[in-house]
Formats: C-alpha cells, sequence, structure tokens
C-alpha cells in the first residue's frame, strides 16, 4: 500500500469526523429555529450573530456540568452505552460517494473512504445494531423508564429495519449492484430513483424516521410517558453523546436517502461540466439534498403529533411491510421483463 | 511472520477470548454483550477470508437483529444471585461429564485432522456475485427447500399465538 493512498484516505476520514459533528452540531440550532420559524417564535438569538454560537454554548454548558453516575447504575455499561452509540452513527459515513474523482497533485483521488462491494448492506449493519447504545445506557441505568424505552427501541428497529430492507432491495435492483458507487452512478442525470420508485421512497423514508428515533416516532424518549426515556439518568456530556449521536445518525440517514433515491451526487445537466468543477458542483448538490431532507424530517417533527405504541407497530408490520413486498415484487417482475431476462 | 498471520492470530485470540468471557462472565447480560463481540470477531474473521458478504449477513442477523431479542428478553428477566436457580450437585456432576465427552469427541476428530493450503485460491469466491451464482444455480434445491422451512417455521409460530387467543375468548 503505498503512503500516499493512506495520507489520503486518513485526510478524508478527518474530514468526514469534523464534518459529521460539526453538522451535527448545527443541526441543534436548525432544529431550534425550524421550530421557532413553525410556532411563530424567533428561536435562540442571543449568543452571537443570529444566535449561530447558540451549539458551542451548549456544548460548553454540557461539559461543565456534573457527571454522575447513579448509585444502583451499572458502572462500566452506564460510562460506555454514550460511546457505542456515538461510534456507531460515525462509522456509516466511509461508504458513503461524497462526490466523483478529484484530480489534485497528479493523482486520482476518490471521494469515498471505501468501495466496498456490499457497501448498501453494511449501512443495513450498521442500523441494525445502532440500538445497541440505547439499549445499553437503559438497563445500564436502572430505572424503569429508562427500561421501557430501552425495549420500546429495540422492538421499533427491528420491525422497521424488515421493511426498510425490503425497500432496499428494491433500489438494488434498479441499480443491479450492491454497492453504493454503482448504485449511484446508474441515477446520473435525473435518472434518480425516486421517479421509478416512489412507493419505496416513501417506506423507505419513514422506516428512517422510525430508525433514527425521530418525532413522530420517538417512543424512545416519548417526554410524557417515560420522562426522557433512555437517557433519563444521564447527565453532562454523556447525555450530549446521546443527543449528539442521533443528530448524528440524523445526517447520516438523509445523506443514505439523497443516495439512493434523489440521485446522490447526480444532478440535471452535469454532462455539460467535467472535471474538478463537476466534483465541486456535484458535492454542492449533494450537500444540498441533505439539508432539504434534514429539513424534510424537521418539518414532520414539528407538524405531527406522537403515534401511539400499538399504532407505531401496526403501522411498520401491517402497512409498510406488505406495501414494501408487493412493490418488491412488481419491481422485479417488471425489470425481468423489461432486461429480457425470461428469454 | 507476515502482516496478516500476525492479524489473524491475533483476531484468533480476541475471538476465543471473547467466546470465553461468554461462558465465564457471571452476569447474564455481560454474557450476551461478550456473545455480540463474538459474533462481531467472527466476522472480523470473514473479511480476513474474504467472504465480505458472509461477515456483513453475520453482522445483521445475529448481530443485529436476534442479539438484540437476546437482550430484550434479558432485560426483561430480574435476575440476579438471590432469584438464581439452585442447581444441585447431581446436576453440577453431570454437566462436567457430558461437557468432558463433548471435548474428548472434538479432540479425537480434530488431532489427526490435516490443514490443507490451498494456493492460488479464487480471490473472489466470498464475494456477492460469486456467491449467489452458486446459491441460484448449483444448489437451488437445498436453497428453496431450507426457505420452506423457515415458511412452515413461520406459519406455525402464527398459528400458535392464534390458538392461545381463542383460549383466552
Amino acid at each position: 500500500m503505498d503512503t500516499a493512498l493512506l495520507v489520503e484516505k486518513s485526510i478524508l476520514i478527518l474530514i468526514l469526523f469534523a464534518l459529521s459533528l460539526g453538522i451535527a452540531a448545527y443541526q441543534t440550532y436548525f432544529e431550534r429555529k425550524v421550530a421557532a420559524w413553525m410556532q411563530d417564535r424567533i428561536g435562540p438569538n442571543n449568543a452571537g450573530p443570529f444566535g449561530l454560537l447558540q451549539p458551542l454554548a451548549d456544548g460548553g454548558k454540557l461539559f461543565f456540568k456534573e457527571d454522575f453516575v447513579p448509585a444502583n447504575a451499572d458502572k462500566f455499561l452506564f460510562m460506555i452505552a454514550p460511546g457505542i452509540a456515538m461510534t456507531v452513527s460515525l462509522l456509516t459515513s466511509v461508504v458513503i460517494p461524497w462526490g466523483p474523482d478529484i484530480v489534485a497533485f497528479g493523482r486520482t483521488i476518490s471521494l469515498q473512504v471505501t468501495d466496498i462491494n456490499i457497501g448498501i448492506l453494511f449501512i443495513m449493519g450498521i442500523t441494525s445494531i445502532g440500538v445497541y447504545g440505547i439499549m445499553i445506557g437503559g438497563w445500564a441505568s436502572n430505572n424503569k423508564y429508562s427500561l421501557y424505552s430501552a425495549i420500546r427501541a429495540s422492538s421499533q428497529m427491528i420491525s422497521y429495519e424488515l421493511a426498510m430492507g425490503l425497500s432496499v432491495i428494491t433500489v438494488v435492483l434498479m441499480g443491479g449492484s450492491l454497492s453504493l458507487r454503482e448504485i449511484v452512478e446508474a441515477q446520473h442525470g435525473f435518472n434518480w430513483n425516486i421517479w421509478y420508485q416512489p412507493v419505496g421512497f416513501i417506506v423507505f423514508f419513514v422506516c428512517s424516521v422510525a430508525e433514527c428515533n425521530r418525532a413522530p416516532f420517538d417512543m424512545a424518549e416519548c417526554e410524557s410517558e417515560l420522562i426522557t426515556g433512555y437517557h433519563t439518568e444521564y447527565g453532562a456530556m454523556k447525555m450530549g453523546f446521546f443527543l449528539f449521536a442521533e443528530y448524528v445518525n440524523l445526517f447520516i440517514a438523509s445523506t443514505v436517502i439523497s443516495c439512493l433515491y434523489l440521485g446522490g451526487y447526480n444532478f440535471p445537466g452535469m454532462d455539460y461540466f467535467e472535471g474538478n468543477l463537476l466534483s465541486v458542483i456535484s458535492i454542492l448538490v449533494l450537500f444540498t439534498k441533505i439539508v432539504l431532507v434534514i429539513f424534510t424530517f424537521m418539518w414532520i417533527r414539528w407538524t405531527l403529533p406522537r403515534f401511539r405504541y400499538d399504532q407505531l407497530m401496526g403501522l411498520g408490520w401491517k402497512k409498510l411491510i406488505p406495501i414494501a413486498l408487493i412493490n418488491m415484487v412488481i419491481t422485479a417482475v417488471v425489470i425481468a421483463f423489461t432486461r429480457g431476462w425470461f428469454n | 511472520m507476515s502482516t496478516v498471520e500476525l492479524i489473524a492470530t491475533i483476531l484468533g485470540g480476541l475471538t476465543v477470548g471473547s467466546a470465553l468471557m461468554v461462558v465465564l462472565s457471571t452476569h447474564p447480560v455481560r454474557s450476551v454483550l461478550f456473545l455480540i463481540l463474538t459474533f462481531f470477531m467472527i466476522s472480523a474473521n470473514y473479511i480476513m477470508l474474504n467472504a465480505q458478504f458472509i461477515a456483513i449477513v453475520n453482522i445483521i442477523v445475529y448481530a443485529g437483529a436476534i442479539m438484540v431479542l437476546f437482550l430484550f428478553v434479558l432485560m426483561l428477566l430480574n435476575l440476579s444471585k438471590d432469584t438464581e436457580p439452585k442447581t444441585s450437585v447431581l446436576m453440577k456432576i453431570s454437566a462436567a461429564i457430558a461437557g468432558g465427552v463433548l471435548a474428548t469427541v472434538l479432540v479425537a476428530a480434530l488431532k489427526d485432522a490435516a490443514f490443507e493450503t490451498i494456493e492460488n485460491a479464487d480471490n473472489t469466491i466470498g464475494l456477492v456475485e460469486q456467491l449467489g451464482m452458486l446459491l441460484f444455480d448449483k444448489y437451488v434445491l437445498p436453497f428453496e427447500v431450507s426457505s420452506i422451512l423457515f415458511i412452515s417455521a413461520m406459519v406455525g409460530a402464527v398459528l400458535l399465538s392464534k390458538k392461545e387467543k381463542q383460549i383466552i375468548d
């Protein structure tokens, strides 16, 4: 392995790390501003111009709070649970293609840390282990509300993963590959999957909201029933880590939705550009899509009331899974006919 | 020792170590957490063998779904030293004998096993395309039969839960 490749990948990983954390921090600001806008308020406006320093003030405050561990908690698991949540949420960004290759210093630099040929399954795998931070944290707190929350989170995750996986299969059929790079490249120009798979998109989007534990599916937090759920006993930066991990998850979920259904870095008229200019525009296009999806997540959160727990399970098992299954079968048959696999 | 050998050795040690901790830790929840760690280690071993697909499916199915359900059930049980069922001496002796018999069989089976070195193996064999071709071409009958087995298990589970409801009514 040559040194230049190693340096280039390390820099890319560092950038992604800083970007995930920075975007997560500013999502908190963005969410409060969106909420304020929807409720006809002003929102945070004291820290810095337009309140832009609010995330820093919040972070600083969390660091100076008392770091408290309940007496009857499982100390070790209580300490590592926020770390697990954070680590897992930061893992996914390595398989996402952030843009076409850039040529710099006489080298072609891929804007994807690693193009493993099972990229989409890697994302599903990381999503499925994402619940451990919540489960371990909720159990180790030794609080009945936290335990309820951990149990709810785990059953919700497992239920919605199924419909999510079924709708991902249609995307794989469309792209003909499990590699994210190839799935994105198959949507060249304006050939986005959302035009061919509107049903799959809706199922995937609803499942993403549930997997991110966002309202209206935030049964794991559910302030009116469970105080704040799995992080009831947490304080200081440990609680901050849980909240932060949630926002990183939101960012990653928006990125995955953009890549799978909204064409990733592709945009109409991209054939008129080439070289590094194309790459820069593509990256900007991808981030515009991500911001729009994040805004939609927030829009939903501040518009819809929370589901009841049995309604949530009913929606997952009795509606989304059959819809996703039928969608998958129809897609498979249509693709088999149009590509002549029956001849 | 080459880099690959070094990684394989460390990984093997960690795999066996975490598997042992599953049995040795006294608290059930910690046992399950070590079992999850063991599954991750096994996945890492698969990746070393260039079987990416099996590695990630192992994580999705075992670490991501089955172990979550294990943890789910264990968290609902109020497990502590006081509620642990008392095992009699006879049980302990018979368990030791059963374990010893299994160990003897394993040692007897493996002591003469020759480890073949496969030269110039096809390094794309574990990738998803090759696996799919094999499953739907050469091994299509066993594959379909096993899926029928799963469906019958599912139908059975649904039937059992339905029956219980009628009794309650």
